[in-house]
């Protein structure tokens, strides 16, 4: 039984100098056999995992993970969260994914500081007025929540936003969602880990899947760094590396892989309490609790595997920072770095079943998954278990790009990338 | 960020050209008799492939000519620059 986390057990353990906490999970060699296997150590994951134990009663699972949990795009993202998207599908989705985010860490019993601070996207032209507006109506008919802003209303809101009407891309409006904000993302892997763990399915680290084994049109397990591990269900959730997986059990997926950057300054006082986003210019920005602005740039144009992005992808959204907030044009950026996002035609996600009996694919999150984390665990558990979608996941199948029922949430979302 | 060799203009600055995607997807000689599954295939499944791809590019801020590239996508570095109608390198 795994000791619950309180300020109690802070006390305790401060007492022996922190040196006694018990493991957060155990590291175990695999089983010859399990029920299902995950594939991707990441949020999505362990989430699935999480969930696949908890609510569909399977234990005797294992997460396979090539290098360490969250050492992917989870610990790489800016870690913004919201569900304010155009569709009906994507609204679904995200909200679903939002609800759960806000009893997270009760339920995980891990902190993992879950922070509404809500999350503003600004107008730069009278296209996006009138795509924010619609936005916002599309929002509240889906229950949720959001709000258009003035120019005025937006520099109440964020004081230190340039609202000038002489620069390049003048502040013409914008829009609020007060529910949304950002979490602690290495925190949100290490506590479905733990919770996971807790009730029994085996975290497997520096394993890395060589190949899918496959009878006819049902697979049959995984070859491994670590061995063969056989199982009736494969779940992959392997974000930029997905169509590598796939190809290993014969499958072309609609998805192409790009470097995704980030960047983080030095520490500052508390400046900016909130998350602003822009799409026109591709700049958004919100601060950490260690104090460092974190800031998200654009991806390449072409597909690269190498988790490094173009200089001038970081150049053009500094650029477009210093404009908007002229306060920061004296801080120094501390680290950059890239991530491989998994990009769809529709830039929506994919969370299906394959032609393959036993093989489902989570993927396809492109540059906006990190949000969905729990709601992806949660209808990819419930897809697997029952072999067949939750309602909220149905459109989000495979199959969409046979039939052309595509949810294109391309340049309707607050960021296109 | 890369340097590549335009086969027109010599060696130029990656800011220059634009990404085409995967080279070589033949367009469909008789799209009217394609079925769903066929279409779905040449629109949207892309190799995407770790290792070394061949793929489009254009010289998007300078002669504006498309040409083809062998790249190994985990690396970024570039095998072989091929003109447009000429077949693939063979290693």
């Amino acid at each position: 039984m795994r000791n619950k986390y309180s300020i109690f057990s802070l006390f305790k353990n401060a007492l022996s100098y922190h040196e006694n906490w018990q493991r957060a999970w155990k590291d175990p060699a695999p089983k010859k056999e399990y029920d299902a296997v995950i594939v991707g150590g990441g949020g999505h994951g362990l989430a699935t995992a999480y969930y696949l134990a908890k609510k569909h009663n399977m234990q005797n699972i294992a997460v396979v993970e090539k290098g360490w949990i969250g050492g992917g795009n989870t610990g790489r993202n800016t870690t913004i969260i919201r569900s304010n998207y155009l569709w009906d599908a994507s609204a679904g989705l995200y909200d679903h994914a939002l609800k759960i985010w806000e009893g997270l860490s009760q339920e995980l019993n891990y902190n993992v500081m879950f922070s509404q601070r809500g999350v503003m996207n600004l107008a730069h032209n009278l296209q996006d007025v009138r795509d924010l507006k619609r936005r916002t109506h599309a929002n509240r008919l889906n229950g949720i929540d959001a709000v258009y802003l003035n120019t005025k209303e937006v520099k109440k809101f964020c004081p230190i936003i340039n609202t000038s009407q002489d620069i390049r891309y003048p502040v013409l409006g914008g829009t609020l969602q007060r529910r949304a904000g950002t979490a602690r993302h290495d925190a949100v892997a290490w506590g479905y880990a733990r919770g996971a763990d807790e009730m029994g399915v085996d975290i497997i680290q520096n394993c890395e899947v060589k190949g899918i084994k496959r009878s006819g049109d049902t697979v049959e397990g995984i070859e491994t760094t670590k061995g063969f591990i056989k199982t009736k269900k494969i779940g992959v959730v392997a974000a930029g590396h997905s169509s590598v997986v796939a190809n290993m059990a014969g499958l072309k997926l609609p998805l192409e892989s790009k470097p995704l950057q980030a960047l983080v300054s030095e520490p500052v006082k508390p400046i900016i309490d909130t998350v602003v986003m822009s799409n026109a210019v591709h700049a958004y920005v919100s601060q950490s609790d260690k104090g460092e602005l974190v800031i998200g740039a654009g991806t390449d144009d072409y597909i690269s595997y190498s988790q490094k992005g173009s200089h001038q992808i970081v150049e053009g959204t500094l650029n477009a920072i210093l404009e908007l907030y002229p306060i920061f044009s004296r801080m120094k950026m501390l680290r950059q770095w890239g991530g491989i996002v998994d990009i769809c035609p529709d830039a929506s996600p994919i969370l299906s079943k394959t032609s393959i009996k036993g093989l489902y694919f989570n993927c396809g999150w492109g540059t906006g998954g990190f949000k969905a984390t729990p709601g992806s665990g949660d209808l990819f558990a419930h897809t697997i278990a029952n072999d067949e979608p939750h309602k909220l996941n149905a459109a989000f199948n495979l199959n969409r790009f046979v039939s052309g029922d595509l949810v294109d949430e391309h340049g309707a979302a607050a960021v296109a990338h | 960020m890369f340097l590549i060799n335009c086969p027109y203009c010599g060696e130029r600055d990656q800011q220059e050209f634009k990404a085409g995607g995967e080279a070589h997807i033949e367009r469909p000689k008789q799209p009217t008799e394609l079925s769903d599954d066929e279409w779905a295939e040449y629109l949207f499944m892309r190799k995407n492939i770790k290792g070394v791809q061949f793929e489009r590019w254009n010289h998007a801020h300078g002669c504006r000519k498309w040409f083809n590239m062998a790249r190994d996508t985990s690396n970024d570095e570039i095998k072989a620059i091929y003109k447009m109608g000429e077949k693939p390198p063979t290693q």
